[in-house]
């Protein structure tokens, strides 16, 4: 069975298609990005998702099945361009699915769809609304292509389309949300609040996708790891030292005195938990993850 | 959390052990109930709930020592004072300990420090979905129907009962829990409410500040009465008409009315222990 995945250069790209190649797939990718070290068995193709030759890769390979995984997630990428590749970039690629006869669709997207605030219940389910638009303007896109992806669930009913929503990816690579708000030796927090946080191996997030693709699932699942942690155990357990600031200096200092480069919505998401809830993932498919909540913490803390 | 600065008493530690909790290798729990937060903060509470006030609770017994269920009462005092003790009486008085999730109001976990706090004791914003899914996995709730109009009776009308929610008739329906009800006496005597200042209130993102009659917002030491009456079984779906649940809602309401009668009265030293109807 022959799969495309988009974005495959992306730290999570690169470990689903490892996955893939080991379960037996063929494996073709798509990416602005270079992947160098890229086993032989995957074939390459350098490209925008959104522009022609994209599409050309989906006109003569005819793959069976697509993973869609070439969206921009860092928050410091803020430019109109990433707007418009997470948007348009989803356009294309549901689009190229539906014209080349692609059978079933993956959409990874993330957890924090649903935003953080202070009277939401703590496990979301999946027919809940996003309010991480409202509390959050800079996931706006991220949350739009989410549902513009879900829509294909009702457009394109004849392809097996499944939109993930994947909690934080933690791991090896140090790549992701999470592992990049852990970077440094100190980590600031905001004074009075420690919400839970769900993580999961990038191993395991990888393997999920696997799975979703395995089971030809149609539909919106969350998926999660582990029971969620509060932040400052993880940063604690990561070897980190928190440091907790009252929310009006740590507004004031963002970009500046060592505090990360994060747009000030972000802040709700250092207050208030965002905890999926994955049941309906784990009755599809008997997906179970490998790494615990510690494992997982440690593959993070002892990488080089 | 509290590491450094309280100390863990050994009796409820063996209590917080004791508790249907499920730990993760972090020590907390799916809902983020922290173990060591929590042993450490309950073993401070314990003596205030001790020695500080004293609380004489009747009708243990007829809380579910597991499974879902929702403890329901009446509230008073200006802060929630009613509250803490009923989580003390489940936690530190009940043949088997019990961790009450209060429906809290939205307010608290706006607040630096509280929101954590309530974070790692499984104390969350009271709504449906919540609370759904708390029973689901068998837990026990804590409701206050009268919500925040409850804590802001003044301490004349602190035995009195104001308007009710219907939401917990509709969440007992819905999940086939039983309701507990309680009375709660004392509450306007710890900390007699004289004024309520809303528009101080509004300044801080709170209901109302209230004023006591000593000014400050320090409740005095007091013996409490805690009546728990037999849990009321209630048939339904949760999506019946409103005149339907009002009814139900009246009924509950009646018992804890009941309930603080003869908490008052015994409190008054007019009848005695064996006399009680619970």
């Amino acid at each position: 069975m022959k799969v495309l995945v988009t974005g495959i250069c992306g730290k999570l790209g690169r470990l689903t298609a490892l996955k893939l190649l080991q379960h037996g797939y063929e494996v073709i990718g798509i990416d602005r990005r270079p992947w160098p070290e890229a086993p032989e068995a995957i074939e390459l193709v350098q490209a925008d998702i959104r522009k022609r030759p994209a599409e050309d890769v989906f006109r003569t390979h005819r793959p069976d099945a697509a993973i869609h995984m070439a969206t921009v997630t860092h928050l410091v990428h803020q430019s109109p361009d990433r707007m418009r590749v997470n948007l348009y970039g989803t356009r294309a690629f549901i689009h190229h699915c539906n014209s080349y006869g692609v059978k079933q669709a993956v959409f990874a997207g993330r957890h924090t769809f649903y935003g953080a605030a202070a009277d939401s219940p703590l496990y979301h389910t999946e027919e809940e609304p996003p309010m991480a638009a409202h509390t959050f303007p800079e996931l706006a896109d991220l949350v739009a292509a989410d549902l513009y992806a879900a829509s294909s669930l009702w457009r394109y009913p004849e392809i097996a389309t499944s939109v993930l929503r994947i909690v934080y990816t933690l791991g090896p690579s140090k790549h992701g949300t999470l592992a990049a708000f852990l970077r440094g030796p100190t980590v600031p927090l905001i004074m009075g609040f420690d919400p839970l946080f769900h993580f999961i191996h990038e191993e395991d997030a990888a393997e999920a996708i696997v799975t979703a693709l395995a089971h030809k699932l149609h539909g919106i699942f969350n998926v999660s790891g582990p029971s969620p942690v509060p932040l400052s155990t993880i940063v604690r357990a990561a070897g980190r030292r928190p440091l907790a600031m009252p929310a009006t200096v740590f507004k004031l200092g963002l970009g500046r005195l060592g505090l990360p480069h994060i747009p000030s919505g972000a802040i709700d998401h250092l207050k208030y938990p965002i905890v999926v809830d994955s049941d309906a993932f784990r009755h599809a498919t008997r997906y179970t993850y490998a790494y615990d909540e510690r494992e997982t913490i440690d593959s993070f803390r002892t990488a080089r | 959390m509290f590491d450094k600065l309280l100390p863990i008493d050994p009796e409820v530690a063996a209590r917080i052990e004791a508790l249907d909790l499920e730990f993760n290798k972090f020590g907390v729990d799916p809902y983020g109930i922290d173990k060591n937060d929590l042993t450490r903060f309950l073993s401070a509470f314990a003596w205030i709930y001790r020695y500080y006030f004293k609380v004489d609770a009747y009708g243990l017994d007829h809380v579910p020592s597991q499974g879902r269920g929702i403890l329901v009462g009446n509230h008073s005092g200006g802060i929630a004072i009613d509250a803490a003790m009923v989580m003390g009486s489940m936690l530190l008085d009940a043949k088997r300990p019990r961790l009450p999730h209060a429906m809290i109001d939205k307010f608290i976990h706006k607040f630096p420090g509280a929101s954590q706090v309530m974070s790692r004791m499984g104390q969350f914003t009271g709504n449906p979905d919540q609370a759904i899914r708390l029973l689901k996995a068998e837990r026990l709730l804590l409701a206050f129907p009268e919500g925040a109009r409850g804590t802001a009776k003044l301490a004349k009308d602190a035995d009195s009962l104001v308007g009710f929610g219907t939401g917990f008739i509709r969440l007992a329906l819905e999940t086939k829990s039983p309701i507990v009800p309680f009375g709660f006496v004392g509450g306007g005597d710890a900390l007699p409410t004289i004024a309520n200042l809303k528009w101080l209130g509004r300044l801080f993102g709170v209901p109302y500040v209230p004023v006591t009659k000593w000014i400050l917002l320090v409740p005095k030491p007091t013996r409490f009465q805690l009546l728990y009456g037999q849990p009321m079984y209630f048939e339904g779906t949760g999506h019946e008409r409103d005149e339907v649940v009002n009814a139900m809602v009246d009924q509950v309401k009646e018992r804890i009315r009941d309930l603080i009668r003869q908490g008052r009265q015994l409190r008054e030293k007019e009848i005695s222990e064996e006399e009680l109807v619970l």
